[in-house]
Formats: C-alpha cells, structure tokens, sequence
C-alpha cells in the first residue's frame, strides 16, 4: 500500500480515538449523534451543511462520508455542488473581505 | 458507462449464472478474512434457524419479460428473456389460493407482468377469490405500446393496488438506472394512473412509489425520503402517490455484476453488514410471504428464486404440491445477500420493515 497520510480504511476506525479517553469520546459521539437528527433542520439539509463544511476544512474523510450521506438521504448533484459553492464563496469572501484591511493598511502609510 | 441492451444471460455473463453469484458471495475478502456469515447474525439475535411467522402473501413472478433491462435487476429481466408463466401454472396458482383463506395478498411482479398473455385473465380471475391484488408496474410499460395504454383502467376496474419503482424525482438518476427516456415516460404513465385516480385522496386507488438507490449506497428514511418525493413530483408534474417504498439493492445478479465490476462490492457488503439491525431481521418478508417462479416452483422471496434457492420443504417445492402446513414449518433459506433485508431500517418489497 502507498504511505500516505490518509487512509480510507481509517473512516471505519473513527469510533477507536474513543479507546484512549472513553469519557470524552462518548460524549462526543453522543453529542455528534444528537446534531445529525432531524430537527429544525431536516437530515438531509444537515447532510448538505456538513458536505460544504467538509470541503471548507478540507477534511477527506468527511467529503467521503458526507457525500454519500447526502446520497442517501436523496440530496440531488446540483444541491450538493451548489452547497460546495457556497463552501468556496465563504473561503473566498473571507480571504478578500481581508482586502479592506490591506486597503486601510495601504491608506495609513501611503501619502 | 454504456447501458446494458441485453440481459446477462444473453451476453452470457458469468453472473447470469447462480452458482457462480452465490460463489461470489461466499468468497474471501482481497484481505484473506471472511465476511461474517448472514446465518451467525441471525444466530446471535436468537433468530436462527429463519422460520415464517404464517403465510400471509403469495408473490407470483409471471416471467422474466420486460421492456426495460435496468442495471440493478436481480431478475436479469429484458425483451430478450422469452421465461413466462403458462395460464395452466396461473390456474394451479389460483387453485392454491381459493382453498387458502389464510393468504390475503397476492403481489404480481415480473420482469413486466403486464406482458405475459395471460395476466389480465389471471387478474380478472384473482379479483374473483377476493384477494388484495398488488401488481409491481414498472410503469413504461403503460407507454410501450398501444395496447396496453389502457392499463389504468383495467387497474381500476379490478381495484389492483399499482406499486411502481421510481429510484428518483429527476431524470438523471432515473435514467442511469433505468434507461435513456425511462423518467419521461414514467412521469406520463404516473399522470395517466393519476387521471384515473390512482393516488388521488379519497379514490380508494393506492399508487405506491418504489425507491431504490442509484448506485452503491444505501436508502435514506423512508419517511424523509416520501415527503422529499411528494414535494418534488408535485411541484415538478402535479403528480400524487401514496406511499413510498424504500427498498435496498441486494448482491445479486445484475446489482451484483455492478458492485464487483465498479469496484464497490466489498464496501458495500460490508456497510449492509455493518447496518444489520436485529429487529429488521425479525420483520423480514419472508417470514410471511411464499414466492412463485415463473415456471410454478417456490421460494422464500423474489432473490432466492434467482439464485435458484428453493424452499426447503421437499414435500411442498411446487405449487402444484401446495401445503400451507409444510411450508409455514419450514427453515427459510439464507445466504450472504441476506443481509440487504436487515440492514438500517430493514427492507422488503413493501419498504422499510422497522416502524
């Protein structure tokens, strides 16, 4: 096998981080579950929030589990690149936003 | 990825082959290890040996014709399979029913059972005993040619209860399961059972949507998943229905082919295992229902009478040799594709099983 970082297999593993503080791995794992369940949101847009999130923090484990999730859960290809987009344009509005603080900055020391 | 023309048997596929569908199945991972065996789950739920909890529904396979060759088909179903019922099977069919008070349903599936010569005979006499009559129509069929632009109403006039599949509200996935131009035409042949009545509040006409995945994952909840339907194929087509069906794809044939030939047939049997739920294994719909090939021989579902799986009742393999008793007595056949039953919130032919 390629030594790399990231292994697939390691997504079916996520539950053993649990073997080394039980106490807290439960709780998140309680807490985790707890979020995921239909509510105010329904599953499925849950499932499209977490697939742009995954993608913002660029997790790939995550945009593994969370596009087959959203699969599953009957989210269409368009809903799911459309929420990607929206993952893209908050990384990028954040990154350019920072412009405004580049143009006081250059205002300041500028004659 | 080229969609099938002909079925696996016509392209003589390994996988139009039982014994070599149920060597797959029971093959070692690439790792070296074994997949847990489907029958020590049952064991360690106290569910083993599988016995029926009473005949209550007698499923009735009319032939492996069809006018569609969907990639999923765990029947291998298509224009080229010539396998039907005969009127005089039908007929010992409908003898087994009239002394059988106990079985109130019969469900007719196919390939496309409105193809066989002898199905609307077999339903106008099936509607005599009195039974609910249930017909799974795949509902292109409605549209495939002039004489059969009628069914809604030869449905209506027999009060048959139409379960069709529709793996999806938009035409990309339904097409990619099912064939070029299928959602198009299934969207008309809903609108023409709508016409009639069929799933319109208050009709008395049921229309049951049937949902399964478009690839190699599992269903979502079925309750989600219907009021995301409803939403979209009214909005979309004014389309109504009753209830949907969620049912996941079990490994067998051309599903099967799918999974070892996209390269996800370990993940997915490992996720259908990973989802095994004991109370999904209690409410499998073999536990109630007996199960008609073509050519009159029994089974304990649609999926084992493709993988030639037949009840072991030696006494009571054929309905020409019909015994409740011996039937209800018996241990229900199992294997590795087991599993797609008892995974989540479990699946059979009318959806989820846990409620």
């Amino acid at each position: 096998m390629d030594n790399t970082y990231y292994n697939p297999a390691d997504l079916a593993k996520f539950g053993n981080i649990s073997e080394l503080q039980p106490e807290m791995g439960r709780k998140f794992f309680d807490y985790y579950g707890e979020v995921f369940k239909e509510g105010a949101l329904t599953e499925r847009e849950k499932a499209l929030i977490a697939l742009a999130v995954s993608h913002a923090v660029q997790c790939p484990y995550c945009i593994d589990a969370y596009t087959t999730d959203c699969l599953q859960k009957g989210a269409d290809e368009n809903q799911m690149m459309e929420a990607v987009h929206v993952a893209a344009a908050i990384k990028g509005g954040a990154a350019l936003v920072h412009g405004v603080q580049m143009m006081n900055k250059i205002k300041e020391l500028s004659m | 990825m080229a969609f099938p023309v002909k079925s696996l048997k016509a392209q003589q596929s390994q996988f139009a082959d039982s014994f070599f569908q149920l060597e797959v199945l029971q093959q070692p991972r690439q790792q070296g290890d074994y997949f847990p065996a489907f029958s020590s789950k049952l064991q360690e739920s106290g569910l083993f040996p599988l016995k029926p909890t009473g005949t209550t529904i007698l499923q009735i396979n009319v032939g492996k014709m069809c006018n569609q060759t969907c990639r999923h088909c765990h029947v291998d179903a298509g224009p080229d399979r010539k396998e039907i019922m005969t009127r005089a099977t039908m007929q010992q069919c409908l003898d087994v029913l009239a002394r059988t008070p106990q079985i109130t349903t019969v469900d007719l599936t196919g390939g496309a059972p409105e193809m066989n010569p002898d199905f609307r005979w077999f339903v106008a006499e099936l509607s005599k005993l009195g039974k609910t009559i249930m017909v799974r129509c795949n509902l292109t069929i409605i549209l495939a040619n002039p004489k059969y632009h009628d069914l809604p109403e030869f449905f209506k006039a027999h009060q048959v209860q139409v379960v069709s599949s529709l793996p999806y509200f938009q035409a990309s996935r339904t097409d990619a399961q099912r064939g070029e131009g299928v959602f198009e035409k299934s969207i008309k042949a809903l609108q023409m059972l709508n016409a009639v009545g069929y799933g319109i509040e208050g009709s008395g006409l049921s229309l049951d949507l049937v949902y399964n995945p478009s690839g190699a994952f599992l269903p979502g909840s079925q309750t989600s998943l219907e009021a995301e339907f409803k939403r979209r194929l009214k909005s979309g087509y004014g389309i109504t229905f009753n209830n949907l069906f969620c049912i996941t794809n079990l490994p067998v044939s051309r599903y099967l082919d799918y999974l070892v030939s996209s390269g996800n047939y370990e993940s997915y049997m490992q996720k259908i295992i990973d989802a095994f739920n004991p109370v999904a294994a209690a409410g499998v719909m073999c536990r109630n229902t007996i199960s008609v090939g073509w050519d009159g021989y029994l089974y304990d579902c649609d999926f084992n009478q493709m993988l030639d799986l037949k009840v072991d009742a030696r006494a009571s393999q054929h309905i020409s040799e019909f015994i409740l008793e011996y039937l209800d007595s018996r241990y229900i056949m199992l294997s590795q594709h087991c599993f797609g039953c008892t995974a989540g919130a479990g699946s059979s032919c009318g959806g989820e099983t846990v409620k």
